[in-house]
């Protein structure tokens, strides 16, 4: 991020001198921070509604349930984690986003990160646990695109759904590519 | 299906407090207790927020995008990737309201069951904001160093836009 930002910013500016938007570009430097202060207070009261949500979860044992279930997924996907309260919290996670609960599944994500954030130290430098559960989040695990089919419908499309299998194909295929690059690259980026 | 979607959240959480009462667990108090420390988490990633919306915002208004896209479109086309769909593969790691807002142009200016519509439509349902979670995972821990996380982040999401037409093209024989 050290190298992409200034690159977006600079790339910007120069794309402005020569379209002639620069007007449109001091707007933009004065909305940003407008938009990504709303975008927080949203995040806000999600999260903390979610993080309630799961501590009724953990003390009433669903938690524990749901990563039971989970529990061969995960000990492909993380072999190293013993953490219990991790595995859970990664375990709800995964399951919100299966099941495409995209307001769900960032707060649980958080919270999961926090918990191997301590296992790890609070170290500034994320260890592979964390490369790979943020690369699985950065993928999309949704079994139904549900988003994309509301769309489709809207546009007049005669099988709003059909697109669900080839886009599960195509995402579980991606996924695996981000899973293997996490092996592979992990040992380039010490 | 918008009736299902709509169901399944209300009714998740419904389980979640029944399952909580019945387990004889204080619901208001834990829930109370949890989600006083989500100040925290979305208080540590406001500052990387706050970074990463004002380069977008700036790359929007510039017309960089465009400029993105028309530079990278040779590229797109050697891949098989429709020019038409090429602007959601610059926007989708960066910007989901841009991609969606994107994804809903393609599909007014092309019906949603035509080859474009329906490229779109798989990338669109197998990619997500790849910027964006990356700065909300690892703003809350306030982790600097992410390692090799990017590259492959963004090799996943390489993967999901150069087979989303080839799969297409299989299932529907277009």
């Amino acid at each position: 991020m050290n190298y992409i930002w200034p690159l977006i910013i600079v790339f910007s500016f120069i794309c402005a001198v020569f379209n002639g938007n620069m007007g449109s570009l001091s707007t933009a430097v004065i909305d940003s921070g407008a938009v990504a202060v709303s975008l927080a207070i949203k995040l806000l009261g999600i999260v903390c509604l979610w993080n309630g949500l799961i501590k009724i979860a953990e003390k009433s044992g669903l938690t524990k349930a749901i990563a039971k279930v989970l529990s061969p997924i995960l000990k492909l996907l993380f072999p190293k984690l013993k953490d219990d309260e991790a595995r859970q919290l990664i375990s709800m996670n995964i399951t919100a986003n299966i099941l495409g609960l995209d307001n769900a599944a960032t707060p649980l994500g958080l919270k999961a990160m926090s918990r191997l954030s301590k296992l790890n130290n609070y170290s500034t430098t994320a260890d592979d646990n964390m490369v790979r559960f943020v690369v699985i989040n950065t993928a999309s695990l949704h079994l139904i695109s549900t988003t994309v089919a509301m769309l489709r419908n809207e546009y007049g499309s005669k099988s709003p759904t059909e697109i669900i299998v080839p886009a599960l194909i195509t995402s579980a295929i991606s996924l695996s590519c981000g899973i293997l690059m996490t092996t592979i690259l992990k040992k380039v980026f010490k | 299906m918008t009736q299902i979607s709509n169901f399944i959240i209300p009714a998740i959480i419904v389980i979640m407090i029944l399952h909580g009462i019945f387990k004889g667990v204080n619901v208001f108090n834990e829930f109370t207790d949890g989600a006083k420390e989500g100040f925290k988490i979305v208080l540590n990633i406001l500052p990387s927020l706050i970074a990463l919306i004002f380069s977008i915002e700036l790359i929007k208004a510039s017309g960089g995008l465009d400029t993105l896209c028309s530079l990278l479109s040779p590229v797109s086309s050697f891949l098989g990737i429709p020019k038409e769909v090429t602007p959601l593969t610059i926007l989708s790691p960066i910007s989901g309201s841009g991609s969606l807002g994107m994804f809903e142009s393609i599909l007014k200016d092309h019906s949603p069951d035509s080859f474009i519509g329906r490229c779109a439509s798989v990338m669109m349902g197998s990619t997500e904001t790849t910027f964006y979670t990356m700065t909300v995972y690892y703003g809350s821990v306030g982790i600097k160093k992410s390692r090799h996380t990017l590259p492959s982040a963004l090799c996943a999401d390489f993967t999901s836009f150069i087979l989303s037409p080839k799969i297409v093209k299989l299932f529907f024989h277009q």
